[in-house]
């Protein structure tokens, strides 16, 4: 898998792999010069397209799903419209006369929206699910920034959440405005470090780092269940039951929306926005940014620029892993609270963020749309939101997995461009 | 190299690559010795062995024998750790974890789905297709194979696993097929394609399995029409031997057979030699008249029915039930086996077992010692497959053009 230096034909694929990974992006054509085949599109409706795609492929994976539900005999109307009421984005159409508590205060204010109703609950849960997939969707999409293909977000989203549940129940009594960063920090730190690995493999000895993220995904699952599991280190005060304790008061992250007790929104969804902030500046902004974008079109050529490969893969694979880090310490401090064996096997945050990325096209706007839809759609297929005599949860949960499979799948594709394809076929045929 | 020693009689005692065999072995002693039967309570005896396996090894190595005396050397190493474990816990503990014949078969049970997913992998990565849809193939073999078997037991009476296999094979190939058009036909990035596959087979087997048998699970009654155990009464009352291979299920037979039938396939037929050639250069592949396209189809297609076999072994000869998601990432140890054997059908075998073995000791462990260290057994295969990409054994590396799609001109 790895690619020895010598082979001939090399840089010309590489090229073109970056061309087609990331075609939002492309340096300006000089005047007078004929577009490459793949800018048609793009030269014709200047601007949507990129938004455009993204549009089509979802549409078709959701319509694809639709076909899953209609074969085995249900309504896919009917069903996509339980699982929209479930995610609570139909919160925003109830516009109205209320009043709202302001964040942190006791006073209340004039506001368009009911922030009690059963819809403002079923958005903060979404919101709650989307902003770790944000993160593990930044962790992927940095890497692709840099040519790699980070699949081990999962493995770097459950160090994070090991290692924000140790140090959250570690210091019961340390002042929140200290444990909170501390465990935050640490958590995205492990992230970096483990995921680090897989970039020191690739740029020493030039490892692929699918395999090797891989393996380090499934490591930290198993570590992770020895640690939860019964008779492990990191169990709670019943050794017979394979959950960890609670972090400590101190650690929680402050509640702005809903109850504490019935798993309110926290500010972890800003900590995310606002990474969604940072990755932008990184990328657009720096000479971090400049030499990974650099790496990822053409190493080759970056290389020759004077750039160091092997550094930039490493600090991109130490970044991405940051953010999937980041993502498990805002979850156990948001609201998970503890882990439990069973979640770890059973979490896909991370892998949802591959779709998530993909879908978003590496963009800091796109991966937060993307993830706001793949928040809302897991929410809205959980057994909590989803009317089971409408449609079962644990159909709607593999049903989800089913969209996530051909989102991906799709959004490989040139949607855009096959759909030219076409209809330039078919109008040489009519001509 | 052969200045360096000469043979007596055929082997050459003194040569590196010897020495550092020599040294694993001493290694693999220094922990067995520990165990029973023979289960030394003295603590000298894996020390003394597994130091001159890492002298043995550091020899080999400083002998340009890198792989084979960094292996020597991790023998050693793990030798001492593991044997000094072995003497400090108890002689009735250890009786109760190592009992060989049952591991050797419980080995033998927990490898072959790893061999069936290795060897699919084999024939798809050779081709130049990065394939990390194993694990996708190897599920959807897993319950379309129990489904047919199901469907088929009306009419077909106890042989319903025959139409079981089949059915899982025809549904790996159809994942594959689809796995094979993204990455051949439409140039998409193999490794998403392949992400695509394993969400897809979770989804789908998921999404049918609930619907079709949500509330009671699969018929308990599988096992009466299950794929067969072979019986050979005559090996039965061998030593060591008859209890390891006197019973085995069909499929491990099965996969013996495809494990031989596919090195002299790769390595001794000049379709085999296409095979690899489209995998290592396509375009001087294509120069001689090879259609890269037809013999990539071909091998992506056919990984999908050998991965879906063992699948079908999984979930009709072994458990003789589905779940969902229960192939639980047997389908990546099995790529893991593949590049620890350096897409070489018998080291890839050797891997699996090594990888069964571990699964089969983390099973057993808990029972005699009651705490979780077990579980810590199960990782050992992703461990030793980053340490065999991070080349401290021998660097792995797989096929030049796996990967890249071919573009025609």
């Amino acid at each position: 898998m790895t690619r020895p230096p010598d082979d001939d034909f090399r840089a010309s694929e590489d090229i073109e792999l970056a061309k087609s990974q990331d075609d939002i992006e492309q340096a300006p054509l000089a005047p007078g010069a004929a577009p490459p085949p793949s800018m048609h599109f793009a030269s014709r409706f200047s601007g949507w397209p990129s938004v455009i795609a993204p549009i089509l492929t979802t549409v078709l994976a959701f319509f694809m799903g639709g076909l899953v539900v209609a074969l085995t005999g249900k309504n896919p109307f009917k069903v996509y419209n339980a699982i929209f009421n479930g995610t609570g984005l139909n919160w925003f159409f109830h516009v109205g006369s209320y009043s709202a508590r302001v964040p942190f205060g006791t006073t209340h204010m004039w506001f368009p929206w009911n922030t009690a109703s059963v819809a403002a609950q079923n958005l903060q849960q979404t919101l709650l699910l989307t902003t770790p997939i944000i993160l593990t969707g930044l962790a992927v999409a940095f890497a692709f920034r840099c040519g790699m293909f980070n699949i081990g977000g999962q493995g770097q989203y459950l160090v994070g959440t090991i290692f924000a549940v140790w140090l959250g129940s570690s210091f019961l009594n340390m002042s929140p405005w200290l444990h909170v960063p501390l465990v935050l920090v640490v958590g995205a730190l492990a992230g970096a470090a483990y995921a680090g690995m897989a970039g020191i493999l690739k740029a020493t000895v030039g490892a692929h780092e699918v395999i090797s993220t891989i393996m380090l995904n499934w490591t930290a699952v198993w570590v992770g269940e020895y640690l939860f599991g019964q008779g492990g280190p990191l169990i709670g005060s019943q050794p017979s039951i394979p959950i960890s304790h609670d972090i400590a008061e101190g650690a929680k992250l402050p509640v702005i929306w809903g109850l504490k007790l019935l798993q309110g929104l926290s500010i972890g969804i800003f900590i995310s926005i606002a990474m969604l902030f940072v990755y932008w500046l990184i990328i657009n902004r720096t000479t971090l940014g400049f030499e990974v974008r650099a790496v990822g079109f053409n190493p080759e050529a970056a290389r020759y620029g004077g750039i160091s490969v092997a550094r930039n893969y490493f600090l991109a694979m130490a970044i991405s892993g940051s953010f999937a880090g980041l993502a498990g310490a805002l979850d156990i401090t948001g609201w998970e609270y503890h882990i439990g064996q069973n979640d770890i096997p059973a979490s896909q945050i991370g892998f949802i963020g591959i779709a998530a990325a993909l879908l978003g096209r590496n963009t800091a706007l796109g991966v937060g749309f993307a993830s706001l839809l793949f928040g809302a759609l897991i929410n809205g297929t959980s057994g909590r939101q989803l009317d089971p005599s409408i449609f079962r949860p644990d159909l709607a949960g593999n049903l989800t997995t089913i969209i996530q499979g051909l989102v991906i799948l799709f959004v490989g594709l040139n949607l855009t461009g096959l759909f030219i394809a076409l209809r330039r076929r078919l109008g040489r045929k009519s001509a | 190299m052969s200045v360096v020693g000469t043979p007596i009689r055929g082997i050459r005692w003194r040569h590196p690559k010897t020495v550092g065999i020599v040294g694993i072995i001493l290694g693999v002693l220094a922990f067995w010795t520990a165990l029973p039967p023979l289960a030394t309570r003295t603590a000298v005896l894996p020390l003394a062995l597994g130091i001159l396996a890492v002298a043995a090894g550091i020899w080999a190595w400083s002998r340009d024998q890198r792989r084979i005396g960094g292996g020597a050397v991790a023998a050693g190493a793990l030798g001492i750790v593991f044997g000094l474990l072995a003497t400090r816990s108890s002689t009735a503990h250890l009786d109760q974890v190592v009992v060989w014949s049952a591991l050797g078969a419980a080995t033998l049970r927990y490898a072959t789905p790893l061999t069936f997913a290795a060897i699919g992998g084999l024939f798809c990565e050779r081709s130049g297709v990065i394939n990390i849809a194993l694990e996708g193939m190897l599920l959807t073999g897993a319950f379309f194979g129990i489904l047919g078997a199901i469907w088929a037991h009306g009419w077909a009476g106890n042989s319903a696993w025959i139409v079981g296999i089949v059915t899982a094979m025809l549904a790996g190939m159809v994942m594959a097929a689809i796995h094979a058009v993204w990455a051949i036909q439409f140039k998409v990035d193999q490794i998403i394609s392949g992400t695509a596959i394993n969400f897809l087979a979770v989804g789908i087997t998921g999404y049918l399995f609930i619907d079709k048998y949500g509330d009671t699970g699969t018929p308990g009654n599988v096992t009466d029409y299950g794929i067969p155990d072979i019986h050979i009464s005559f090996l039965q009352n061998w030593y060591f031997i008859g209890p390891i291979i006197g019973q085995l299920n069909l499929m491990i037979w099965i996969s013996f057979l495809l494990l031989i039938g596919t090195y002299f396939f790769v390595f001794r037929t000049p379709y085999g030699l296409r095979l690899r050639s489209v995998g290592e250069h396509p375009r001087a592949a294509d120069t001689v008249g090879i259609s890269v396209y037809k013999i990539r189809y071909i091998a992506v297609i056919s990984s999908g029915a050998i991965a879906a076999m063992g699948g079908a072994y999984l979930s009709l000869g072994f458990v003789h039930s589905f779940n969902e998601n229960m192939t639980a990432g047997t389908g990546f140890i099995g790529l893991a086996a593949l590049i620890f054997g350096k897409w070489r059908p018998f080291p890839t075998y050797m891997a699996a077992l090594l990888f069964g073995f571990s699964s089969a000791l983390a099973d057993r462990l808990p029972s005699a010692y009651g705490n979780q260290w077990g579980t810590l057994f199960q990782a050992l295969p992703y461990v030793l497959t980053l340490v065999a990409v991070a080349g401290v054994i021998g660097r792995s590396i797989g096929p030049a053009a796996a990967g890249r799609p071919y573009v025609k001109q």
